[in-house]
């Protein structure tokens, strides 16, 4: 039998909320301080993929937060993800289109003649904001509420959120459906009236996102030290022992499953601008499966091995499928294969593992 | 019924399918008493500590706590808060949270979700939890993983879990099984100091010695079906009981 072990090495710090931080000043500083030439300047493109990378990296803290620490494990976080990026989608289409006066190209081919009822209320970027999270956290909820209260667990669980996500990008696919179908949504030039295309905006964007990043690490964490992150790892050992103590276990997991649900689409959001594009790929069974790796790479409920895990397998990803991309999958399936065999608690969880026995010894 | 009746079970029958786990069962179990239930397997002890606390649903009859809860109509986290606490046949403890943290959990019921963000308790809960690490001997192991402890400690911190929130009802699920001599004499010893006036005791074991040590009243159950009651040695001189259980 395998020994547990303890879930947060030192209770009370700040953990990786404080390099994050400094990360968000450092983005700009390194992009505007030092002048292209110099070694310690960042360019756009560096910094625009940090930031993407720390959105993959928002998303796996998501999943973490149920797989690991409740025993919950998704594989259709890409569905929340998702719907965020949708929704920051829409609203920047109707910033374009008051920006240009021009209807979307997708929709001219459909034959429209005016911005379409349906997209208006996300015109207001706090609105959308507020509606990305409440749909996700809706749609989250209703899938929640059905599983947890009918007692589906384990493999079930994550055979149907899989599911899910294929049945939505199937949906999205769907040209009728009025959202750009295969292409997706593009074209957006204004985000609360700053120019997409600044370079000033996309640094802005990327230190955002580690604000952001280190702002919902710190909270997460917090949860996962208190009495209901208590919970939640009682959930995850033995849920009926929790259950006959007392507790309403299916009001834990929906809680917790729904601010997953919130934090995923909150990555999403602040992953579009930065690519300035979404389609139906987002929601592919595949980016899902993918959060799962990065998790389990990173080491699972452990939160800072998740933003570990996943910010080492994008930069790897970016890397080699550029250099060489015949080899990625087989890199990405060795180092899989590698962690689930040697290193069962991830790299975090092994670092963490072996500081403990280091300080027994 | 009387006033000092914890549990009042009457006519009770339970089916999977065509398979009558228990057929028209009526049992009382006091205040202050110390209940064992024996029986070969098969005979319906587990399945009525499910219907008990409300995993089970029976087809007939009825269950109350203390004449006025109905434990037929009441979910299991329900229950629970009403005062029955179960320990599991296998130890079912929070492995990867410490001994401390798994009373705490305990003490808490899942009662109130600001008092469980905020990683309240109030100075008896905090009291509550010191007397009971005591009472089952793991005042020295308050900061150990609960996963890290020997079989024996693990069913006592189980047993802990369920003291912390004072039980009306304290069901025991094969206590003993597994555990060295010395931990069923430590076990037997614990029991006998959980009696208490306000509380019924309902041990399921199949170790006659144990039974024999901690309890004052035997029923025995055959294939769903009360088969004798009485103290130990009225249950071992019944021809009935001695037929298809002790003789064999």
């Amino acid at each position: 039998m395998r020994t547990p072990i303890p879930l947060f090495a030192q209770a009370g710090s700040m953990g990786l909320a404080l390099p994050l931080l400094l990360l968000a000043v450092l983005l700009p500083l390194a992009n505007s301080l030092f002048a292209a030439g110099h070694p310690l300047h960042l360019s756009l493109f560096v910094v625009n993929l940090i930031g993407q990378v720390l959105c993959f990296a928002l998303l796996a803290l998501a999943l973490d937060f149920v797989w690991g620490l409740l025993g919950v494990l998704s594989l259709g976080h890409g569905i929340f993800f998702g719907i965020g990026g949708y929704v920051m989608g829409f609203y920047l289409l109707n910033a374009a289109y008051a920006d240009t006066q021009v209807l979307p190209d997708f929709m001219q081919f459909m034959g429209w003649t005016s911005f379409p009822a349906a997209l208006q209320p996300f015109a207001s970027l706090p609105v959308a904001l507020l509606l990305g999270l409440l749909m996700a956290v809706i749609v989250g909820g209703v899938v929640g509420l059905a599983a947890f209260r009918s007692r589906i667990n384990g493999v079930y669980f994550s055979i149907i959120t899989q599911a899910l996500t294929y049945a939505l990008m199937l949906l999205l696919f769907n040209n009728d459906l009025g959202l750009g179908g295969n292409n997706g949504l593009t074209g957006f030039t204004l985000l609360g009236g700053f120019e997409l295309a600044r370079e000033s905006t996309q640094v802005g964007l990327a230190s955002l996102s580690a604000l952001v990043l280190a702002g919902v690490f710190f909270l997460l964490r917090w949860l996962a030290q208190s009495g209901f992150g208590q919970a939640m790892v009682a959930v995850r050992d033995d849920e009926a022992r929790l259950r006959f103590l007392g507790y309403r276990t299916d009001r834990i997991k929906l809680a917790a499953w729904c601010l997953s649900c919130a934090v995923a689409a909150l990555a999403g959001m602040l992953y579009v601008p930065q690519v300035g594009i979404i389609n139906p790929g987002i929601v592919s069974p595949m980016l899902s499966v993918e959060i799962a790796v990065w998790v389990a790479i990173g080491g699972r409920g452990t939160l800072t091995g998740a933003v570990l895990g996943a910010a080492i397998i994008s930069c790897l990803k970016f890397w080699l499928s550029a250099e060489i991309p015949s080899l990625w999958p087989f890199v990405l399936a060795g180092i899989t294969l590698l962690i689930t065999v040697a290193l069962r608690n991830g790299l975090w969880g092994g670092w963490q593992q072996w500081r403990t026995a280091r300080a027994a010894a | 019924m009387t006033a000092s009746t914890a549990l009042y079970i009457n006519g009770l029958s339970v089916r999977f399918g065509g398979f009558a786990a228990i057929t028209d069962l009526t049992l009382e179990i006091r205040y202050g008493e110390t209940r064992a239930l024996i029986g070969p397997n098969g005979a319906g002890k587990t399945t009525l500590m499910d219907v008990i606390t409300g995993k089970t649903r029976p087809v007939a009859g009825e269950v109350f706590l203390d004449r006025t809860l109905d434990l037929a109509a009441l979910g299991e986290a329900d229950i629970a808060r009403g005062g029955v606490g179960r320990k599991f046949q296998k130890p079912s403890v929070f492995e990867a949270l410490p001994v401390v943290q798994n009373l705490e959990l305990a003490v808490r019921r899942g009662l109130g979700w600001s008092d469980m963000v905020r990683s309240r308790l109030s100075l008896a809960q905090r009291q509550r939890i010191d007397e009971v690490t005591t009472t089952i001997g793991l005042q020295d192991q308050r900061q150990r993983l609960a996963g890290e402890l020997s079989h024996g400690q693990k069913q006592w911190l189980e047993i802990g879990m369920l003291l912390v929130a004072d039980p009306k009802v304290l069901l025991l699920d094969e206590p003993v099984a597994g555990m060295t001599e010395a931990e069923t004499e430590r076990t037997v010893e614990l029991i006998a100091s959980l009696r208490s006036p306000q509380r019924a005791i309902v041990v399921v074991e199949h170790d006659m010695e144990f039974v024999e040590h901690v309890a004052d009243l035997v029923s025995v159950l055959h294939e769903g079906r009360l088969l004798g009651e009485g103290s130990m040695q009225a249950v071992r001189a019944n021809p009935k009981v001695i037929q298809v259980y002790l003789g064999r």
